[in-house]
């Protein structure tokens, strides 16, 4: 137990962090008319490309002789890249026939 | 010193971008502009990603980060101008998928440097890494499994096995159990043990998705887009990155938020959709209706078209899988043009994703403000002269109203039956995804035009333009 003390005291920072987080992603998607679901359901996911941030660091962090992890990171980055670019490209072509309508 | 000041302000303004981002998608007019600033956001990270200082052996390795960046963005970028609006689900499982499977690559690669000893964690830092496995395994497997389940590669009945929640439910047990022992053991069980847990993961992510059937499957996608945000926290805990994990509980909170939403839209419990099914209680209340269909001929129903005051278009998961949107807006245009007041009433889960039967419809030109939601719709249906009921079945069942021995007693329903006459255009007779019969079908106001959607649609357009 007094590991978990010592372990929460050490991270406060950092639970504030995913606690508001965890509050401000509830609050901002409560109010979202379900004509939008759609597009902010491929929005979202495209956010979750930020794996890709993981990849780009582990491949610089890397031994370049190591090719097992290399190969590891050049396929999470190409995977994450997809997620990412894909995600907010077929988001903004959704979104784009919503607005056309406007006039 | 002031290259990691500006490192971390790109971060920051990174993780901004994400909030504000998703705060304008929140209303049609500035959603388009949100996006932009989450992808905006992304863009900045990339670069302060590429470019920060690091600790320990940094050997960067740019010729492989470019090279695989710009492959990525190649075919994210293509695949997303490619794809049919109608495929829209699919390809955002797709997406969703391959942003799992690089998290269970980034734990895999921390799992190998925890057992040849170049990388020191503690229990709490494996725990992570497990939880990076399970959770991305669970969104890579599931989601690509659901891809092919919406593109009808697989059949929903040969993949459910008997008692399959009880499989899942094994198969859960001992992942925990075994994830437990793997931190107990620490180092001395060798990296076999973890390699099976990833296993295990990844089959549990199909065998979860399995049972779950055609109508449920947005909240299912949903509830994985959460997955994969989460472990995209999970794995920025592994690297020491705020940004990571801001942007994937961000998406974890909004994906749970939305999928709650979903179910709620159904009157169903979040248990009961993975579950799967309504099981056996549809029999209940399914005898008591009978009575005899009568069906219109496709003269007829143009007629009754042409000459009302106001008819409401009730479209469903059967007019998106006909794709039979564009016809439907022709026979508006028809319509529009002799004076008839035409409105589109949205159910919250009509189509293949909530807000799904809106982006189809925007895509057929028809204009936003049209488009109904529940309430606008049912007072808006009381006073209409005709609803045609185009491939929806479950969302306009009376019984939801009713018969509270129905098994979908409760549900929000489109109040059809108010309109003076309604028209019902359907496949066949069968029942729709709850199994259970529709008593709208037998009543008195009540017409039925058998026929795929997109064909009898067409069909109904011709005689709409010989009149």
């Amino acid at each position: 137990m007094e590991n978990f003390y010592g372990f929460f005291l050490d991270n406060l920072l950092i639970i504030y962090l995913l606690a508001f987080t965890v509050l401000l992603g509830f609050e901002i998607i409560a109010k979202v008319p379900t004509v939008l679901h759609t597009p902010l359901m491929s929005g979202s996911n495209a956010i979750s490309g930020v794996v890709v941030i993981g990849a780009i660091l582990l491949v610089r962090l890397t031994d370049p002789t190591d090719y097992l992890t290399l190969s590891l990171g050049f396929a999470g980055i190409i995977l994450g890249m997809i997620n990412a670019a894909g995600g907010f490209v077929v988001t903004d072509r959704m979104l784009e026939m919503f607005k056309k309508k406007k006039k | 010193m002031l290259l990691t000041f500006i490192i971390e302000i790109f971060f920051l303004l990174g993780s901004i971008g994400f909030i504000w981002g998703l705060r304008l998608m929140s209303s049609p007019e500035t959603a388009r502009k949100g996006n932009i600033y989450a992808g905006v956001g992304m863009a900045l990270a990339i670069i302060a990603a590429l470019i920060m200082p690091l600790e320990g052996n940094v050997s960067n390795n740019y010729a492989w980060i470019f090279a695989a960046l710009i492959v990525g963005t190649i075919i994210g970028y293509y695949s997303a101008i490619k794809v049919a609006m109608t495929s829209m689900p699919q390809m955002v499982s797709l997406f969703n998928g391959l942003g799992g499977a690089c998290a269970v690559v980034l734990g895999l690669a921390d799992v190998l440097h925890y057992y040849d000893g170049t990388k020191v964690v503690d229990t709490l830092g494996f725990l992570t890494v497990l939880l990076t496995l399970f959770i991305g395994g669970v969104a890579f497997t599931g989601s690509i499994f659901a891809y092919a389940k919406l593109e009808d590669l697989v059949d929903d009945k040969k993949v459910t096995l008997p008692k399959h929640s009880v499989v899942n439910m094994i198969m859960l047990a001992g992942l925990i159990g075994l994830g437990a022992y793997i931190l107990m053991q620490g180092e001395a069980i060798g990296m076999e043990a973890a390699i099976i847990f990833l296993v295990i993961s990844l089959i549990y992510g199909v065998s979860f998705v399995a049972p779950i059937g055609g109508a449920d499957m947005p909240v299912v996608i949903s509830l994985l887009n959460s997955f994969s945000g989460l472990s995209g926290a999970a794995a920025g805990i592994l690297f020491d990155s705020q940004f990571m994990v801001v942007g994937g509980i961000l998406v974890g909170a909004s994906g749970t938020i939305l999928t709650v939403m979903m179910c709620n839209a159904m009157n169903r419990s979040i248990w009961n959709v993975l579950i799967g099914g309504f099981g056996g209680t549809s029999a209940v209340g399914a005898t008591a209706t009978g009575g005899t269909v009568k069906e219109i001929s496709l003269n007829d129903a143009s007629i009754q078209l042409y000459y009302s005051q106001s008819v409401i278009i009730v479209p469903g998961y059967g007019l998106a899988v006909a794709q039979a949107q564009k016809i439907c807006k022709e026979i508006d245009d028809q319509l529009s043009a002799n004076g008839v007041d035409v409105k589109y009433a949205i159910h919250p889960v009509a189509g293949r994703m909530p807000g799904h039967m809106n982006v189809l419809l925007a895509e057929a030109d028809v204009p936003y403000p049209k488009l109904l939601d529940l309430d606008e719709a049912n007072s808006a249906l009381s006073s209409a002269d005709v609803a045609i009921i185009v491939g929806a079945n479950d969302v306009v069942n009376p019984a939801a109203e009713d018969d509270p021995g129905s098994p979908i007693y409760g549900m929000p329903v489109l109040k059809v039956w108010n309109a003076k006459s309604v028209i019902v255009l359907k496949r066949s007779m069968r029942s729709g995804y709850a199994g259970i019969e529709n008593p709208l079908f037998f009543h008195d106001r009540t017409k039925m035009l058998f026929g795929d959607a997109k064909e009898v649609l067409g069909k109904l357009s011709s005689e709409i333009k010989s009149l």
